[in-house]
């Protein structure tokens, strides 16, 4: 038995510990904003964060989490007002939107990290996300808006 | 009025659907009620036969050939009744019949609506139509076409329901209709004073007769208060970035299960015996389920194989991969996309199918006094949206329903109802968001097997995901293609032959046996709808055979046309020692408007060839357009090239220029990317913006890394790793986009969802031509630069 929180709640898994907290999210905690996208973490589509660190949910054994406090898309804000959600909606960065939760989670936590991040901190911390829509620039634009809107 | 779809009704369906859009959590009850039920209507209510009755305002001529939304399935809707709801508290409800694939048609849509409607777009919220074609008219979103086609409809659709609101208005005023005009969310009276909100008008506006559609009013564009303004926020952005937006993989219905399928990894090939014993053992693995194959060529159909079933994706997959499987791999077993590759050059090297013949081609390249002559190679891709391809169905004995994301819901209807001989009415498809598209899901064939599989558990609804491998190894993919140009030159370097062979296996190939010919559809994307004004040309298809699942793919035989035509035309600037821009001009000519059947084109993407026969001073404006805005002829730092290529498709014409900076050791940068539009009237300029960011982006993938092979007729990439996609750091670091003018609001529409991609690879081929001296003619570039 693994125990870890999820979003702030307490969460036990009994199952099979190899199952990848993926899928813990998405079939059995009924938390779909967490996408699947490659299931090898080549694509990043399914970031989230593990005790602040951004992580990918596809690869992590819910076995292996036990005692850690896990944040999805959902529970990044209680309102969609953490600043990189904010810039996300001020620039229409989204087409399709499926990568986006991902994107966000990873930006976060480059923020969090590097409050004014350099275009070579956004290459480094956000190259393991893919986008397909191609929407990158904006990407780009967001996260140097959310920077500023952190900083005023 | 049949009073079980009175007001009270509409009102709770509207209520219940702002929470259930608000929410975005798929209660079930809410969401069938909402989309399926068949209760959309302006406030009070009709029956849906009556709506179906209703038909659309004809505004178009008597000809018997008709074109654009109504010439396709389903025809063309305007009636209001269909998309709208008013509810008591104001808020408008628009039925979206589009998929929502990334290319913002809800937000446009209700763009469009709204402002005809005079609604304020912060009060109306957008649903997705459920698929019926019978009602909604056509739902296919491919081919660029949803706001080409839909922009006056939708326009109609606002401005009738805005004149029923004011119709309302000025009897319960005892005023002439005249004196009152809707304005932000109410209809006014503006010599009393008097206003009532649109809620409380809905109830009554909905009793009175739609009007005329050649009796309807329309804004002007100075009164436009959404129609082509900029930075108008996407209706799903607070649900997408907060998690809340239900994607066709997000669909939870109670007691679903969800599973995964082992296909045949050859096309065509066949289960030959299977052994599930460890499989079965995985804890949580219900079931196992066979999927008897189509044969090819097997369209939409599921390709069959050995299906484990689980109470969780973790232990369908485990499950899976402990499946021992032996296949026989049928016909295509020995497909080895290297010798392909040998089998379409010979191919090009032999006279074809003549498929555009104007003047004598041969005559003119052998009394020419330069013959320059170039072979590209564009190969297999595959779509890859980051969501792949899941549907949840159910199936009992008399009803089929399947959530999912889909390009065209009503194939699904059509072929479950086939399958289960089940009535159009009782295959119900409900669309959600997709993940992407790109061509990929206009092909239900994963909504089959996942309804095959809830057969097969007793009507259990169960959940059917492609992995990210089955994605890349079981899809639908982009043709390869072998592209021969030749070309004879005079003695001033003036192009006066043009010879293009195009030799690729063809879409049609999935449906009929032995097809080998590209399609007119195939061909009037940029082989024969090439505008230069040569005297002699002419287009020969030899044939290919295919040997794979074939689809559309963005913008699908536009890629490999544009990319040789417009390479081949930078060649062709460089034998003659001429800049590539001057030259490009030179080939387009003087200013015409070609007759598509001068060009043999029997396609013109279903249009009007009144309206939309190919203008060639639109291609030279955004030629002129994006050298001025890119700085053609700048001076560079050393390394760098710019390149520009052209390309009209879907209706639209684009142009590129790209800068690129290839360094030591061959490594490419692209510092810049300018692209131009002419798609006629902008609507939505932000979203058009967003569709060329990501199609330049797009174009870059493939032209860069994007390949699919094959060894032993077995697709040999599996996951991001062996099938890149461009990634953050190689995109270009500017993107600026140019869109021209509009010259009004009633000219023709042209698409915009896929008419970026085509000139993107041939402009980065031809900057790398300016940088390094090296032509690229096979695709990807990958390590050519090495």
């Amino acid at each position: 038995m693994t125990t870890f929180t999820v979003n702030g709640s307490a969460h036990r898994h009994d199952g099979d510990p190899e199952m990848p907290l993926l899928w813990y999210l998405r079939d059995l905690a009924g938390l779909t904003g967490t996408k699947y996208g490659c299931g090898a973490g080549l694509c990043g589509t399914c970031t989230v964060l593990v005790d602040g660190q951004a992580a990918r949910a596809c690869l992590l054994p819910v076995g292996q989490l036990g005692g850690r406090a896990i944040t999805t898309i959902e529970g990044l804000s209680a309102d969609g007002m953490h600043p990189v959600q904010v810039a996300w909606r001020e620039l229409n960065v989204a087409q399709c939107g499926y990568c986006q939760a991902g994107q966000i989670m990873q930006a976060a936590a480059l923020l969090a990290k590097a409050p004014r991040p350099s275009d070579a901190d956004i290459d480094a911390a956000m190259s393991g996300n893919l986008c397909r829509c191609g929407t990158y620039p904006r990407i780009r634009a967001a996260i140097l808006r959310a920077a500023e809107g952190a900083k005023s | 009025m049949n009073a079980h779809f009175g007001n009270d009704v509409a009102n709770d369906i509207a209520d219940e659907i702002t929470t259930q859009i608000a929410n975005l959590s798929l209660s079930r009850r809410g969401f069938l009620r909402g989309l399926a039920a068949g209760s959309f209507v302006l406030a009070t209510g009709i029956r849906p036969a009556q709506a179906q009755e209703a038909k659309a305002p004809e505004t178009k001529t008597q000809e018997t050939k008709k074109y654009a939304g109504e010439a396709m399935s389903g025809g063309l809707r305007d009636d209001p009744r269909l998309f709208l709801t008013i509810a008591d508290d104001g808020t408008v409800s628009l039925l979206c019949n589009r998929a929502e694939m990334g290319q913002g048609v809800r937000t446009s849509w209700a763009m469009v609506v709204a402002d005809e409607l005079e609604a304020e777009l912060a009060r109306l919220i957008v649903a997705q139509a459920p698929g019926d074609e019978a009602r909604y008219g056509n739902q296919n979103t491919d081919g660029s076409r949803s706001m080409r086609h839909h922009f006056q409809a939708l326009r109609r659709i606002g401005a009738a329901a805005r004149r029923m609101l004011e119709e309302e208005a000025a009897a319960r005023w005892n005023v002439p209709v005249a004196q009152v005009r809707a304005e932000r969310h109410e209809v006014v009276h503006a010599a009393s004073g008097r206003r009532l909100g649109f809620g409380a008008l809905a109830r009554g506006a909905a009793q009175r007769p739609v009007p005329a559609a050649d009796a309807l009013v329309f804004k002007t564009p100075a009164q436009f208060r959404y129609i082509g303004r900029d930075g108008i926020g996407l209706v799903d952005n607070l649900d997408i970035t907060t998690g809340k937006a239900v994607y066709g993989a997000d669909a939870r219905i109670e007691g679903m299960v969800f599973a995964v399928v082992a296909r045949p990894p050859v096309y065509g090939g066949k289960l030959k015996r299977y052994d599930a014993s460890r499989a079965v053992r995985v804890p949580g693995v219900l079931q196992v389920v066979v999927i008897e194959p189509t044969p090819i060529p097997s369209a939409f159909q599921p390709l069959g194989g050995v299906a484990v079933i689980a109470e969780n994706t973790y232990a369908a997959i485990k499950g899976r991969s402990l499946l021992d499987i032996e296949w026989d791999d049928g016909p295509n077993a020995g497909y080895d996309s290297a010798r392909y590759r040998e089998t379409l050059e010979a191919a090009a090297g032999q006279p074809g199918k003549v498929v555009r013949n104007n003047g004598d081609a041969d005559a003119a390249l052998a009394r020419a006094a330069r013959r320059v002559e170039a072979t590209y190679y564009i190969p297999h891709l595959a779509q890859a949206p980051m969501e792949p391809p899941t549907a949840t169905a159910r199936v009992t004995a008399d009803l089929c329903e399947v959530w999912c994301s889909v390009q065209a819901p009503e194939a699904i209807r059509s072929d479950l109802s086939k399958r289960f001989k089940l009535p159009l009415d009782k295959v119900v498809v409900h669309p959600l968001l997709l993940g992407g598209g790109f061509g990929r899901k206009s092909k239900p064939d994963f909504a089959s097997e996942a309804a095959i599989l809830s057969r097969a558990m007793n009507g259990r609804p169960v959940k059917l995901t492609f992995t990210r491998e089955d994605d890349l190894q079981n899809g639908f993919l982009h043709t390869v293609s072998v592209e021969r140009l030749q070309a004879g030159l005079d003695a001033q370097g003036r192009a006066q032959a043009w010879l293009h062979r195009t030799v690729a296996p063809t879409i049609q190939s999935i449906f009929m046996p032995g097809a080998k010919q590209e399609g007119a559809f195939e061909l009037a994307m940029g082989a024969v709808d090439m505008p230069f004004a040569i005297p002699h040309v002419r287009v020969e298809n030899p044939a290919a055979e295919a040997h794979t699942r074939l689809g559309w793919f963005r913008s699908v035989s536009n890629i490999p046309h544009a990319f040789a035509v417009q390479s081949f035309a930078a060649e062709l600037a460089a034998a003659a020692g001429r800049d590539p821009k001057d030259y490009l001009l030179e080939l387009l000519g003087a200013d015409r408007v070609i007759d598509p059947a001068f060009m043999s084109d029997d396609w013109l993407y279903g249009e009007d060839p009144k309206r939309y026969a190919y203008d060639t001073a639109r291609l030279r404006g955004v030629i002129e357009r994006v050298a001025q805005e890119a700085g053609w002829g700048r001076s560079l730092p050393p390394g760098h090239g710019l390149g520009i290529a052209a390309h009209r498709s879907f209706v639209t014409y684009a142009a590129v220029v790209v800068e690129v900076a290839v360094g030591a050791g061959g490594k490419l940068t692209i510092p810049r990317v300018d692209i131009a539009l002419d798609c006629g009237a902008v609507i939505n300029p932000d979203r058009v913006r967003a569709q060329l960011e990501g199609a330049v982006i797009q174009g870059i993938s493939l032209a860069t890394v994007g390949e699919i092979s094959f060894k032993a007729g077995r697709v040999e990439q599996s996951n991001f790793h062996n099938y890149p996609v461009t990634r953050i750091g190689a995109a270009p670091k500017q993107i600026h986009t140019h869109l021209v003018t509009p010259t009004g609001f009633d000219a023709p529409l042209g698409g915009v969802g896929e008419p970026g991609l085509p000139p993107v690879a041939p402009a980065l081929a031809n900057a790398i031509f300016a940088a390094t001296g090296k032509r690229i003619r096979r695709l990807p570039i990958g390590e050519q630069l090495a």
